[in-house]
Protein backbone atom coordinates (compact mmCIF):
# COMPACT_ATOMS: atom_id res chain seq x y z
CA UNK A 1 0.00 0.00 0.00
CA UNK A 2 1.24 3.45 -0.78
CA UNK A 3 1.69 5.92 2.00
CA UNK A 4 1.35 8.76 -0.43
CA UNK A 5 -2.18 7.71 -1.24
CA UNK A 6 -3.08 7.79 2.42
CA UNK A 7 -1.68 11.19 3.15
CA UNK A 8 -4.14 12.84 0.81
CA UNK A 9 -7.91 13.05 0.94
CA UNK A 10 -9.57 10.17 -0.84
CA UNK A 11 -11.39 11.59 -3.81
CA UNK A 12 -12.23 8.28 -5.39
CA UNK A 13 -15.86 8.86 -4.45
CA UNK A 14 -16.08 11.86 -6.75
CA UNK A 15 -17.99 10.58 -9.72
CA UNK A 16 -17.14 13.21 -12.28
CA UNK A 17 -13.52 13.66 -13.26
CA UNK A 18 -12.26 17.19 -13.75
CA UNK A 19 -12.32 18.54 -17.31
CA UNK A 20 -9.57 17.23 -19.52
CA UNK A 21 -6.41 19.25 -19.66
CA UNK A 22 -6.53 21.40 -22.78
CA UNK A 23 -2.91 20.68 -23.57
CA UNK A 24 -3.34 16.95 -23.70
CA UNK A 25 -0.82 15.60 -26.18
CA UNK A 26 -3.40 13.54 -28.03
CA UNK A 27 -4.02 16.52 -30.25
CA UNK A 28 -0.34 16.79 -31.09
CA UNK A 29 0.26 13.13 -31.94
CA UNK A 30 -3.05 11.74 -33.05
CA UNK A 31 -1.77 9.08 -35.44
CA UNK A 32 0.96 7.55 -33.30
CA UNK A 33 0.03 3.98 -32.47
CA UNK A 34 0.07 3.13 -28.79
CA UNK A 35 2.78 0.74 -27.64
CA UNK A 36 0.32 -0.82 -25.20
CA UNK A 37 -1.30 -3.92 -26.63
CA UNK A 38 -1.44 -2.12 -29.96
CA UNK A 39 -4.93 -0.87 -29.26
CA UNK A 40 -5.97 1.91 -31.63
CA UNK A 41 -5.28 5.57 -31.25
CA UNK A 42 -3.72 6.50 -27.93
CA UNK A 43 -1.51 9.45 -27.21
CA UNK A 44 2.15 8.50 -27.07
CA UNK A 45 3.82 11.21 -25.01
CA UNK A 46 7.23 12.54 -25.95
CA UNK A 47 10.03 12.96 -23.41
CA UNK A 48 8.99 16.59 -22.98
CA UNK A 49 5.35 15.58 -22.43
CA UNK A 50 6.47 13.10 -19.77
CA UNK A 51 8.62 15.69 -18.04
CA UNK A 52 5.87 18.32 -18.04
CA UNK A 53 3.14 15.87 -17.05
CA UNK A 54 4.98 14.58 -14.01
CA UNK A 55 6.16 18.08 -13.14
CA UNK A 56 2.56 19.30 -13.10
CA UNK A 57 1.56 16.42 -10.83
CA UNK A 58 4.49 16.90 -8.45
CA UNK A 59 3.98 20.62 -7.79
CA UNK A 60 0.29 20.07 -7.07
CA UNK A 61 0.96 17.13 -4.76
CA UNK A 62 1.08 18.37 -1.20
CA UNK A 63 1.77 15.57 1.25
CA UNK A 64 2.45 13.06 -1.51
CA UNK A 65 1.86 13.07 -5.22
CA UNK A 66 -0.17 9.92 -5.51
CA UNK A 67 -3.63 11.43 -6.01
CA UNK A 68 -2.41 14.07 -8.43
CA UNK A 69 -0.35 11.47 -10.27
CA UNK A 70 -3.41 9.38 -10.90
CA UNK A 71 -5.43 12.39 -12.00
CA UNK A 72 -2.73 13.45 -14.42
CA UNK A 73 -2.08 9.97 -15.86
CA UNK A 74 -5.62 8.65 -16.10
CA UNK A 75 -7.96 11.62 -16.30
CA UNK A 76 -6.10 14.58 -17.72
CA UNK A 77 -3.59 13.14 -20.16
CA UNK A 78 -5.04 9.65 -20.54
CA UNK A 79 -1.69 7.96 -20.87
CA UNK A 80 -3.06 5.01 -18.87
CA UNK A 81 -6.50 3.48 -18.47
CA UNK A 82 -7.69 3.04 -14.85
CA UNK A 83 -6.92 -0.68 -15.14
CA UNK A 84 -3.42 -0.11 -16.50
CA UNK A 85 -2.84 2.40 -13.72
CA UNK A 86 -3.82 -0.09 -11.02
CA UNK A 87 -1.70 -2.85 -12.48
CA UNK A 88 1.37 -0.67 -12.85
CA UNK A 89 0.85 0.68 -9.34
CA UNK A 90 0.70 -2.88 -7.99
CA UNK A 91 4.09 -3.59 -9.52
CA UNK A 92 5.53 -0.33 -8.16
CA UNK A 93 4.28 -1.03 -4.62
CA UNK A 94 5.90 -4.44 -4.75
CA UNK A 95 9.30 -2.89 -5.49
CA UNK A 96 11.49 -0.64 -3.31
CA UNK A 97 11.22 3.14 -3.67
CA UNK A 98 8.57 5.83 -3.42
CA UNK A 99 5.46 4.68 -5.28
CA UNK A 100 5.05 7.77 -7.39
CA UNK A 101 8.74 7.88 -8.28
CA UNK A 102 8.55 4.24 -9.34
CA UNK A 103 5.41 4.97 -11.32
CA UNK A 104 7.15 7.78 -13.20
CA UNK A 105 10.00 5.43 -14.15
CA UNK A 106 7.55 2.75 -15.27
CA UNK A 107 5.39 5.11 -17.34
CA UNK A 108 8.42 6.76 -18.91
CA UNK A 109 9.87 3.36 -19.76
CA UNK A 110 6.61 2.23 -21.31
CA UNK A 111 6.39 5.11 -23.76
CA UNK A 112 9.96 6.23 -24.42
CA UNK A 113 12.38 3.69 -22.89
CA UNK A 114 15.17 4.91 -20.65
CA UNK A 115 14.96 8.46 -21.98
CA UNK A 116 11.32 8.54 -21.02
CA UNK A 117 12.13 7.25 -17.54
CA UNK A 118 14.76 9.93 -17.03
CA UNK A 119 12.42 12.67 -18.30
CA UNK A 120 9.59 11.53 -16.02
CA UNK A 121 11.96 11.23 -13.04
CA UNK A 122 13.28 14.73 -13.62
CA UNK A 123 9.71 15.97 -13.77
CA UNK A 124 8.56 14.30 -10.58
CA UNK A 125 11.69 15.10 -8.53
CA UNK A 126 13.48 18.18 -9.81
CA UNK A 127 11.36 21.07 -8.64
CA UNK A 128 10.16 19.50 -5.35
CA UNK A 129 13.74 18.64 -4.39
CA UNK A 130 14.88 22.22 -5.05
CA UNK A 131 11.88 23.59 -3.16
CA UNK A 132 12.50 21.36 -0.14
CA UNK A 133 16.09 22.61 0.11
CA UNK A 134 14.95 26.25 -0.08
CA UNK A 135 12.35 25.64 2.63
CA UNK A 136 14.84 23.80 4.85
CA UNK A 137 17.37 26.62 4.41
CA UNK A 138 14.75 29.23 5.28
CA UNK A 139 13.74 27.22 8.32
CA UNK A 140 17.30 26.83 9.65
CA UNK A 141 18.06 30.49 8.96
CA UNK A 142 15.13 31.68 11.06
CA UNK A 143 15.17 28.85 13.59
CA UNK A 144 16.35 31.25 16.29
CA UNK A 145 13.22 33.40 15.94
CA UNK A 146 11.00 32.10 18.77
CA UNK A 147 7.82 32.08 16.70
CA UNK A 148 9.50 30.11 13.92
CA UNK A 149 10.98 27.65 16.40
CA UNK A 150 7.62 27.16 18.06
CA UNK A 151 5.82 26.80 14.75
CA UNK A 152 8.31 24.24 13.42
CA UNK A 153 8.19 22.24 16.63
CA UNK A 154 4.42 22.15 16.37
CA UNK A 155 4.46 21.28 12.67
CA UNK A 156 6.96 18.48 13.34
CA UNK A 157 4.67 17.03 16.01
CA UNK A 158 1.71 17.14 13.64
CA UNK A 159 3.76 15.68 10.76
CA UNK A 160 4.73 12.73 12.96
CA UNK A 161 1.02 12.27 13.59
CA UNK A 162 0.34 12.16 9.84
CA UNK A 163 2.71 9.22 9.52
CA UNK A 164 1.09 7.43 12.47
CA UNK A 165 -2.33 8.05 10.90
CA UNK A 166 -1.11 6.61 7.61
CA UNK A 167 0.15 3.51 9.43
CA UNK A 168 -3.21 3.08 11.18
CA UNK A 169 -5.07 3.48 7.91
CA UNK A 170 -2.82 0.94 6.21
CA UNK A 171 -3.15 -1.44 9.14
CA UNK A 172 -6.95 -1.68 8.93
CA UNK A 173 -7.30 -3.68 5.69
CA UNK A 174 -4.18 -5.73 6.44
CA UNK A 175 -5.45 -6.72 9.88
CA UNK A 176 -8.97 -7.34 8.64
CA UNK A 177 -7.73 -9.61 5.87
CA UNK A 178 -5.77 -11.86 8.24
CA UNK A 179 -5.15 -10.60 11.75
CA UNK A 180 -3.37 -13.75 12.89
CA UNK A 181 -0.68 -12.93 10.35
CA UNK A 182 -0.97 -9.15 10.42
CA UNK A 183 -1.04 -8.10 14.08
CA UNK A 184 1.96 -10.03 15.45
CA UNK A 185 4.14 -9.35 12.41
CA UNK A 186 3.34 -5.62 12.41
CA UNK A 187 3.87 -5.27 16.18
CA UNK A 188 7.09 -7.26 16.15
CA UNK A 189 8.39 -5.11 13.28
CA UNK A 190 7.50 -1.99 15.25
CA UNK A 191 9.30 -3.34 18.32
CA UNK A 192 12.46 -4.24 16.42
CA UNK A 193 12.66 -1.05 14.34
CA UNK A 194 11.36 1.60 16.76
CA UNK A 195 12.08 0.26 20.26
CA UNK A 196 15.15 -1.96 19.88
CA UNK A 197 16.41 0.14 16.93
CA UNK A 198 17.70 -2.79 14.93
CA UNK A 199 19.35 -1.85 11.63
CA UNK A 200 16.82 -1.97 8.80
CA UNK A 201 18.48 -4.81 6.83
CA UNK A 202 18.20 -7.02 9.92
CA UNK A 203 14.56 -6.01 10.50
CA UNK A 204 13.65 -6.57 6.85
CA UNK A 205 15.43 -9.91 6.54
CA UNK A 206 13.93 -11.41 9.68
CA UNK A 207 10.43 -9.95 9.41
CA UNK A 208 10.01 -10.37 5.65
CA UNK A 209 11.09 -13.97 6.15
CA UNK A 210 8.74 -14.51 9.07
CA UNK A 211 5.82 -12.72 7.38
CA UNK A 212 6.19 -14.61 4.13
CA UNK A 213 6.57 -17.94 5.96
CA UNK A 214 3.37 -17.31 7.95
CA UNK A 215 1.55 -16.13 4.83
CA UNK A 216 2.67 -19.31 3.05
CA UNK A 217 1.53 -21.49 5.95
CA UNK A 218 -1.84 -19.73 5.98
CA UNK A 219 -2.41 -19.58 2.21
CA UNK A 220 -5.89 -20.51 1.04
CA UNK A 221 -6.51 -24.25 0.78
CA UNK B 1 38.91 13.94 12.63
CA UNK B 2 40.63 14.81 9.36
CA UNK B 3 40.98 11.19 8.31
CA UNK B 4 37.28 10.36 8.68
CA UNK B 5 35.38 10.39 5.39
CA UNK B 6 33.28 13.46 4.67
CA UNK B 7 29.60 13.28 5.63
CA UNK B 8 28.73 13.05 1.95
CA UNK B 9 31.00 10.04 1.44
CA UNK B 10 29.31 8.41 4.40
CA UNK B 11 25.77 9.28 3.46
CA UNK B 12 25.89 8.35 -0.23
CA UNK B 13 26.47 4.58 0.14
CA UNK B 14 23.93 4.54 2.95
CA UNK B 15 21.22 6.00 0.72
CA UNK B 16 22.18 3.68 -2.14
CA UNK B 17 21.55 0.73 0.17
CA UNK B 18 18.36 2.20 1.62
CA UNK B 19 17.03 2.76 -1.90
CA UNK B 20 17.04 -0.99 -2.48
CA UNK B 21 15.52 -1.65 0.96
CA UNK B 22 12.72 0.94 0.66
CA UNK B 23 9.92 -1.57 0.16
CA UNK B 24 6.79 0.26 1.23
CA UNK B 25 8.25 3.63 0.26
CA UNK B 26 10.73 5.99 1.78
CA UNK B 27 8.71 6.37 4.99
CA UNK B 28 9.59 2.74 5.70
CA UNK B 29 13.30 3.61 5.76
CA UNK B 30 12.89 6.87 7.70
CA UNK B 31 13.65 5.07 11.01
CA UNK B 32 16.93 3.84 9.52
CA UNK B 33 17.86 7.30 8.15
CA UNK B 34 17.18 8.71 11.61
CA UNK B 35 19.23 5.97 13.30
CA UNK B 36 22.15 6.74 10.99
CA UNK B 37 22.20 10.53 11.17
CA UNK B 38 21.03 11.00 14.79
CA UNK B 39 22.01 7.92 16.83
CA UNK B 40 25.16 6.74 15.06
CA UNK B 41 26.76 9.86 13.55
CA UNK B 42 25.27 12.61 15.73
CA UNK B 43 24.91 15.02 12.83
CA UNK B 44 21.70 16.45 14.28
CA UNK B 45 19.36 16.06 17.23
CA UNK B 46 16.25 13.90 17.13
CA UNK B 47 14.21 17.10 17.32
CA UNK B 48 15.94 18.64 14.33
CA UNK B 49 15.43 15.45 12.35
CA UNK B 50 11.71 15.55 13.10
CA UNK B 51 11.61 19.21 12.06
CA UNK B 52 13.43 18.54 8.79
CA UNK B 53 11.00 15.72 8.17
CA UNK B 54 8.19 18.22 8.64
CA UNK B 55 9.82 20.55 6.09
CA UNK B 56 10.01 17.68 3.60
CA UNK B 57 6.41 16.77 4.34
CA UNK B 58 5.24 20.35 3.82
CA UNK B 59 6.95 20.58 0.42
CA UNK B 60 4.81 19.49 -2.52
CA UNK B 61 6.29 16.42 -4.16
CA UNK B 62 7.14 12.77 -3.52
CA UNK B 63 7.56 11.51 0.05
CA UNK B 64 11.24 10.86 -0.52
CA UNK B 65 12.20 14.50 0.01
CA UNK B 66 13.39 13.65 3.53
CA UNK B 67 16.47 12.17 1.83
CA UNK B 68 17.03 15.40 -0.12
CA UNK B 69 16.73 17.56 2.98
CA UNK B 70 18.99 15.33 5.11
CA UNK B 71 21.58 15.33 2.30
CA UNK B 72 21.44 19.11 2.19
CA UNK B 73 21.76 19.42 5.95
CA UNK B 74 24.89 17.27 6.18
CA UNK B 75 26.65 18.29 2.95
CA UNK B 76 25.01 21.32 1.33
CA UNK B 77 23.47 21.55 -2.12
CA UNK B 78 25.80 18.87 -3.51
CA UNK B 79 24.68 16.66 -0.63
CA UNK B 80 21.04 17.25 -1.57
CA UNK B 81 21.67 16.27 -5.18
CA UNK B 82 23.74 13.21 -4.27
CA UNK B 83 21.28 12.03 -1.60
CA UNK B 84 18.33 12.41 -3.99
CA UNK B 85 20.08 10.52 -6.78
CA UNK B 86 21.32 7.80 -4.43
CA UNK B 87 17.89 7.40 -2.85
CA UNK B 88 16.01 6.98 -6.15
CA UNK B 89 18.74 5.58 -8.42
CA UNK B 90 18.91 1.87 -7.51
CA UNK B 91 15.16 1.55 -6.93
CA UNK B 92 14.47 3.25 -10.26
CA UNK B 93 16.81 0.87 -12.05
CA UNK B 94 14.98 -2.06 -10.47
CA UNK B 95 11.60 -0.63 -11.50
CA UNK B 96 12.88 0.01 -15.01
CA UNK B 97 13.95 -3.58 -15.59
CA UNK B 98 11.18 -5.27 -13.64
CA UNK B 99 8.36 -3.38 -15.37
CA UNK B 100 9.85 -4.49 -18.69
CA UNK B 101 9.71 -8.11 -17.57
CA UNK B 102 6.72 -8.03 -15.23
CA UNK B 103 4.18 -9.78 -17.43
CA UNK B 104 6.07 -13.02 -16.96
CA UNK B 105 5.37 -13.01 -13.19
CA UNK B 106 1.71 -12.14 -13.53
CA UNK B 107 -0.53 -14.59 -11.75
CA UNK B 108 2.27 -16.56 -10.12
CA UNK B 109 1.01 -17.68 -6.69
CA UNK B 110 4.27 -16.80 -4.89
CA UNK B 111 3.68 -13.18 -5.79
CA UNK B 112 0.50 -13.02 -3.74
CA UNK B 113 2.04 -14.89 -0.79
CA UNK B 114 5.06 -12.57 -0.64
CA UNK B 115 2.73 -9.59 -0.92
CA UNK B 116 0.56 -10.86 1.96
CA UNK B 117 3.60 -11.54 4.10
CA UNK B 118 5.19 -8.17 3.44
CA UNK B 119 2.09 -6.03 4.04
CA UNK B 120 2.20 -6.17 7.88
CA UNK B 121 5.98 -5.62 7.84
CA UNK B 122 5.42 -2.41 5.88
CA UNK B 123 2.70 -1.38 8.33
CA UNK B 124 5.12 -1.95 11.23
CA UNK B 125 7.88 0.03 9.53
CA UNK B 126 5.62 3.02 8.79
CA UNK B 127 4.37 2.90 12.40
CA UNK B 128 8.02 2.88 13.55
CA UNK B 129 8.64 5.93 11.43
CA UNK B 130 5.76 7.79 13.11
CA UNK B 131 6.86 6.60 16.55
CA UNK B 132 10.45 7.78 16.12
CA UNK B 133 9.46 11.12 14.60
CA UNK B 134 6.98 11.74 17.42
CA UNK B 135 9.60 10.88 20.03
CA UNK B 136 11.91 13.48 18.50
CA UNK B 137 9.24 16.14 18.09
CA UNK B 138 7.04 15.86 21.16
CA UNK B 139 8.64 17.81 23.98
CA UNK B 140 5.51 17.86 26.17
CA UNK B 141 1.85 16.89 26.28
CA UNK B 142 0.92 19.66 23.85
CA UNK B 143 3.13 18.07 21.22
CA UNK B 144 1.51 14.72 21.86
CA UNK B 145 -1.92 16.29 21.36
CA UNK B 146 -0.78 17.70 18.00
CA UNK B 147 0.61 14.30 17.01
CA UNK B 148 -2.63 12.59 17.99
CA UNK B 149 -4.59 15.22 16.06
CA UNK B 150 -2.54 14.66 12.92
CA UNK B 151 -2.95 10.90 13.24
CA UNK B 152 -6.72 11.12 13.63
CA UNK B 153 -7.00 13.53 10.70
CA UNK B 154 -5.27 11.12 8.34
CA UNK B 155 -6.84 8.00 9.80
CA UNK B 156 -10.42 9.15 10.19
CA UNK B 157 -11.07 12.06 7.82
CA UNK B 158 -10.63 12.92 4.18
CA UNK B 159 -9.17 16.35 4.89
CA UNK B 160 -5.88 17.27 3.30
CA UNK B 161 -2.92 16.70 5.67
CA UNK B 162 -1.96 20.30 5.03
CA UNK B 163 -4.71 21.28 7.47
CA UNK B 164 -2.91 19.55 10.32
CA UNK B 165 0.40 21.19 9.40
CA UNK B 166 -1.23 24.62 8.95
CA UNK B 167 -3.17 24.54 12.22
CA UNK B 168 -0.05 23.36 14.07
CA UNK B 169 2.02 26.18 12.54
CA UNK B 170 -0.62 28.76 13.51
CA UNK B 171 -0.76 27.47 17.09
CA UNK B 172 3.03 27.56 17.25
CA UNK B 173 3.28 31.15 15.98
CA UNK B 174 0.56 32.21 18.39
CA UNK B 175 2.60 30.72 21.22
CA UNK B 176 -0.12 28.30 22.26
CA UNK B 177 2.20 25.29 21.93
Amino acid sequence: MGVASLLLPDRSHEAIPPPMDSQTPSAATPTQPSPIEGEGVRPRPTELDLFLGFLSASVRGFGGVFVMGRRMLVEERRWLTPEEFLELLGVCQFLPGANIVNLSVAVGQRFRGWKGSLAALAGILGLPAALSVVLAALFLRYASVPQVAHAMGAVAAAAAGLVIGAALKMAEPVFRKDWVLGVPVALLTLGLAAVLRWPLPAVLLSMAGAGTAIAWARRAR
Amino acid sequence: MSNTPSPLAQVAPQFLLLSVLAIGGVNAVTPEIQRQVVDLRHWMSAREFSELFAVAQATPGPNMLIATVVGWRVAGVLGAVVATLCMCGPSSLIVFFVTRAWDRFKGRPWRQIVQNGMAPVVVGLIASSGWILAKGADADWKGMVLTAGGAVLVWRTRLSPLWALGVAAALGVAGVV
